[in-house]
C-alpha cells in the first residue's frame, strides 16, 4: 500500500470533527464574554464616571486577571477545552497561555525557566499583533489623516 | 535478521506503580497507586524518577536481591534525553543501558535484555519503563494547565511505571521469541493522530513475525498492540485486511483497556507504559491466554521535526510469550 492509498484509508476511518458545532459553541461562549465585558464597561462609565478608553483599559485588566487566576486554580483548562475557541480568542486565552506556561516553568528558575518560557505560546500573538497594529495604524493615518 | 528465538529466558516478577487516573479505570489491582501527580516530589519529572525507583526497589526487595544480583538494568521513558531513567538509575550499582524507542521502549528493552541473557555470564536483568502524563504533555504538547481543544484522534499519555525481572530461572512466563521491526513512514504528519502513524508499523512487524516463525494469527490466543488507540486500531485491522487479507479477531489494543469510557481520554491511552500496564495487570492474569504476542508501537517524532513538517516515522517490535502450566 503506497502513501496515497494509505492516506485514503486513514481519512476513511478517522472520525470527523464537528466543525459547525465547535463554531457555534465558540460563537456563544465568546459572545457571552463580549456581553459581560460590555456590561462591565457600561457600569464603569456610568457608576465610576470613567471615559470610554479608561473603562476599556480596566476591562482588559479584569479579563486578564480573571483568566490568570482561574488558570492558577486549575479548573480553567477543562473549560477552555470544552469552549473550543470561545475562551482562546478573547483576552482570556492570552492570559491563560501565559499563566499556564509560567506555572510549568517556574521550577526551572526565574531566568532560564519562567522568563524564557513566559511567552512560549503568547509570543506569536504579541509579535503578529504588534506588526498588524503597526501597518493598520499607517493605513488609518493614510485614510483618516 | 528480523527475528530471534530465545531458549531460556523467563519473565520472573513484575511490579507496577499506576497514576491517579489509571486507578479509577478498568484495571483495579495495581501493586501501588499514586494519589496525585506529584507523588510527594517538587516536580512532575522528579515524581516520575521516584516512580521508577519505587518499582526497582520493590523488585529487589520482594525477591531478596541485592544490586549485585542484577547484571543489567535497561530502562526508558519519554522525557528529553531520557533524563528520568538516567536519574533513577544513579541510585543503583547495576550496569545500566538507557533505551529510547518512544512508546515501543519497553518491548525493545525486553528484546535487548533477553539477548544479553543469551550470553553465558549474565543471569538476570531488570527491564523497566515509565511515562507520566504531565511530563509528556509539557514535553510534546502544551503547558500542563493549558486547555487546547484536541481532536478525537489524540491519545492520552498514561501515568505509571512497570518493571520486570528477566532471568534464566524458570518461571511461569517464557519469552519465546522476538521480531525487531523496521522503521515505517507512510507519509503521516499529524502528531495528534499517532494511531495512523503507528498502525502500518504494527501490521508490518506482525506480518514479518508470522513469516519468520511460520505461523498464522490464530497461533496466538491474543495479540496485544501497544497504544494505537481506538481509531488506530480500526486502521490497523483494515490495513491488515486490505494489504495481506488477514482478518484479525484475537487482537487487543492496550490503549483501550486502561481507562473507562467516561474518562475523557479521546482515543485512549498512550506512552511506553500502556502496553506493560495491560500485559502484567490484565493479560497475564487471565488464564485463557497461553500464547501471547505483544507488539510495542512507537511514533518516533520529536516536536522540532514535527514543526519542520517532515513526515513521522514509526516503529514496532514484537515479542512472543508463552505461559507455562
Amino acid at each position: 500500500m503506497n502513501q496515497d492509498e494509505y492516506k485514503k484509508l486513514v481519512d476513511e476511518i478517522t472520525p470527523k470533527e464537528n466543525k459547525l458545532k465547535n463554531a457555534i459553541v465558540a460563537f456563544f461562549i465568546g459572545g457571552l464574554i463580549g456581553f459581560v465585558g460590555q456590561v462591565v464597561v457600561t457600569i464603569l462609565m456610568t457608576s465610576f464616571e470613567m471615559e470610554n478608553v479608561e473603562a476599556y483599559t480596566w476591562l482588559c485588566i479584569f479579563i486578564i486577571l480573571f483568566g490568570s487566576v482561574c488558570t492558577a486554580l486549575g479548573f480553567f483548562d477543562n473549560l477552555v477545552t470544552k469552549a473550543k475557541a470561545g475562551l482562546i480568542v478573547p483576552t482570556t486565552g492570552f492570559a491563560h497561555s501565559i499563566t499556564s506556561a509560567a506555572l510549568d516553568y517556574k521550577k526551572e528558575g526565574m531566568i532560564t525557566g519562567l522568563g524564557a518560557n513566559f511567552f512560549k505560546l503568547a509570543g506569536s500573538v504579541l509579535l503578529y499583533g504588534i506588526i498588524a497594529a503597526f501597518f493598520l495604524s499607517i493605513l488609518g493615518v493614510m485614510i483618516y489623516g | 535478521m528480523d527475528s530471534i528465538k530465545f531458549s531460556n529466558v523467563f519473565l520472573n516478577d513484575s511490579f507496577t506503580v499506576a497514576g491517579p487516573l489509571e486507578k479509577e479505570g478498568q484495571i483495579k489491582d495495581y501493586n501501588l497507586v499514586m494519589d496525585d501527580y506529584y507523588y510527594n516530589e517538587p516536580t512532575f519529572e522528579q515524581a516520575e524518577i521516584k516512580m521508577q525507583r519505587v518499582v526497582i526497589d520493590n523488585l529487589l526487595l520482594r525477591n531478596k536481591y541485592l544490586d549485585s544480583d542484577i547484571d543489567y538494568l535497561l530502562s526508558g521513558d519519554l522525557s528529553n534525553q531520557i533524563g528520568v531513567s538516567n536519574y533513577a538509575a544513579k541510585s543503583y550499582r547495576i550496569p545500566y543501558l538507557g533505551v529510547y524507542s518512544a512508546c515501543a521502549t519497553f518491548v525493545e528493552s525486553l528484546i535487548l535484555g533477553a539477548r544479553l541473557l543469551d550470553g553465558k555470564t549474565a543471569r538476570r536483568a531488570i527491564v523497566i519503563a515509565s511515562s507520566h502524563n504531565l511530563t509528556a504533555e509539557k514535553q510534546f504538547r502544551f503547558p500542563v494547565e493549558y486547555g487546547a481543544p484536541k481532536p478525537k484522534t489524540t491519545t492520552f499519555t498514561a501515568t505509571g511505571s512497570v518493571g520486570t525481572i528477566l532471568s534464566k530461572d524458570q518461571a511461569k512466563v517464557k519469552m519465546e521469541g522476538a521480531t525487531v521491526g523496521t522503521v515505517i513512514d507512510k507519509g503521516m504528519k499529524d502528531a495528534t493522530h499517532m494511531g495512523a502513524v503507528m498502525a502500518p508499523a504494527a501490521a508490518e512487524t506482525l506480518i514479518q513475525h508470522l513469516t519468520d516463525f511460520n505461523r498464522t494469527v490464530d497461533y496466538y490466543d491474543v495479540i496485544v498492540t501497544g497504544d494505537l488507540g481506538s481509531v488506530g486500531t480500526d486502521i490497523f485491522q483494515e490495513y491488515l485486511k486490505r494489504t495481506h487479507g488477514i482478518n484479525i479477531k484475537n487482537h487487543m489494543d492496550a490503549a483501550t483497556e486502561i481507562y473507562l469510557e467516561t474518562q475523557e481520554v479521546y482515543a485512549g491511552a498512550s506512552g511506553p507504559i500502556a502496553l506493560p500496564l495491560v500485559l502484567f495487570n490484565k493479560v497475564l492474569k487471565n488464564n485463557r491466554f497461553r500464547k501471547i504476542l505483544i507488539i510495542g508501537t512507537g511514533s518516533l517524532h520529536s516536536p522540532t521535526l514535527v514543526n519542520q513538517k517532515i513526515t513521522i516515522p514509526a516503529i514496532a517490535h514484537a515479542v512472543s510469550l508463552e505461559v507455562l502450566k
